[in-house]
């Protein structure tokens, strides 16, 4: 006998969880489907003037997106703690964190890769001029993945109470406040023919620390909420 | 008692007790499981047999007490993997089939020897089910791919929590003689139950326990 890698282990994680979501492609396409509507009320709600549209494109795909995010954000562990799965990962002989965040980068390719995937369309059909496209689509490369991590701590911090989603909620609003802000802020300084790297650069490096943090995080709220 | 390393006991419990907002679960307990030992552990409902096992498998901390693996206190680092369990909650994804599930355990755990999900699922007595979805097997079905796991997986000791549970007379027989195996070949068990079980290879220690 003889432990396997961390590879094939990570490997087997990530293609579980992949091949789970794709058994439920209704549940992937439902964020889409609610960023898609959302996005075309809003032309209906305030009316099609070229210009308001324009200033206030890139915000609104941007939070439609994040809080289509939201909307999955729940079900990241639910399943895995109430079919014992999840106790099943903590007791293998591979480091949690890491199995967790595989898990984190299967949800955030199931459920943000396609709303990002569906952005252009979104922010055409709210008149973005097309040269600001490829920074959202940049923007938001890095402010979902952000806001998977963040938001795949708060759930596991929850995961041991009951009507958790209040209280996720509320948790998470002030985490993503951030992320919009740096993200919109790229969006509308390309707008204007202004320099948008830095606040690019500010979200890579809210990223980087969360890819690292995020997944320790993880595994030792899950530990604490089986511990009981 | 002079112990020497070689006969030192698998798992051994000194003054084991847990709290559950300050209130004991079950009284201190001292026990011993030696290679080859199989172990039932008995009590009433509440009685903290669940709890016993899902801290021997390290899912609830040690209350107070010692833990001891093989003569040295229990790291969970090192015997990841070394300990399995079984509990109510099967562990199985319900969109996958029985031998999906076993390809992500096994791809975590590793594989005995020799074995494969394919005869695996062949001796636990799933043959012509492997590819269906879990949600489609009957309680009892399901059960019984848990309990794959158990042949697949490599591992020393065995922590199975009621796992007679939903399973006919043929499959009460094969856990029996799955255990019975187990335990020849140099492994170790515990099984919760609270029914009458009757075990071929003599009769099994029993550890009782009081709420």
């Amino acid at each position: 006998m003889n432990r396997p890698g961390l590879g094939t282990a990570c490997a087997a994680m990530l293609r579980r969880d992949l091949a789970l979501a794709w058994r439920r492609r209704g549940d992937i396409a439902m964020p889409v489907l609610y960023a898609v509507i959302v996005a075309t009320l809003f032309p209906f709600a305030l009316g099609p003037e070229d210009t308001l549209l324009q200033r206030i494109a890139g915000g609104v795909v941007l939070v439609t997106v994040l809080l289509a995010m939201l909307l999955a954000l729940d079900a990241m562990f639910a399943s895995d703690i109430e079919d014992g799965s999840l106790e099943q990962l903590v007791l293998s002989p591979q480091p949690l964190a890491l199995l967790l965040g595989m898990k984190i980068l299967a949800h955030w390719l199931a459920t943000a890769l396609p709303l990002i995937v569906i952005a252009p369309l979104l922010a055409a059909m709210l008149h973005l001029p097309g040269t600001v496209i490829p920074v959202l689509l940049l923007a938001l490369l890095l402010a979902t993945p952000l806001l998977s991590l963040l938001g795949a701590v708060l759930v596991a911090l929850t995961a041991g109470t009951r009507r958790s989603g209040m209280l996720l909620a509320l948790m998470l609003l002030p985490l993503c406040v951030p992320a919009v802000i740096f993200a919109a802020g790229a969006v509308a300084a390309a707008q204007q023919g202004l320099p948008w790297l830095a606040p690019i650069a500010w979200l890579a490096a809210a990223l980087v620390l969360a890819v690292v943090l995020a997944p320790l995080a993880c595994a030792a709220a899950l530990r604490i909420a089986l511990d009981a | 008692m002079t112990a020497t390393p070689a006969a030192a006991p698998l798992l051994e419990a000194r003054g084991l007790s847990f709290r559950r907002q300050d209130e004991p679960v079950f009284a201190p307990m001292d026990f011993q499981l030696h290679a080859g030992e199989l172990a039932l552990v008995e009590g009433d409902n509440g009685s903290g047999k669940t709890t016993l096992l899902r801290m021997l498998a390290g899912l609830l901390h040690v209350g107070e007490g010692e833990l001891r693996w093989r003569g040295a206190p229990l790291q969970r680092d090192a015997t990841a993997g070394d300990i399995l369990f079984l509990g109510h909650q099967l562990g199985l994804k319900a969109d996958f089939s029985p031998r999906e599930n076993l390809r992500v355990a096994a791809s975590l755990h590793g594989c005995r020897d020799g074995t494969n999900a394919a005869s695996v699922l062949a001796r636990i007595g799933l043959r012509g089910y492997e590819d269906e979805p879990v949600r489609r097997l009957s309680a009892g079905q399901k059960k019984r791919a848990a309990l794959a796991r158990l042949l697949l997986l490599p591992a020393t000791l065995w922590l199975l929590d009621e796992p007679y549970a939903n399973l006919d007379r043929i499959g009460i027989a094969l856990v029996n003689e799955l255990l019975e195996r187990h335990t020849d070949a140099g492994g170790a068990a515990m099984v919760t139950s609270h029914g009458t079980v009757s075990f071929h290879g003599g009769e099994p220690r029993r550890i009782r326990m009081h709420g």
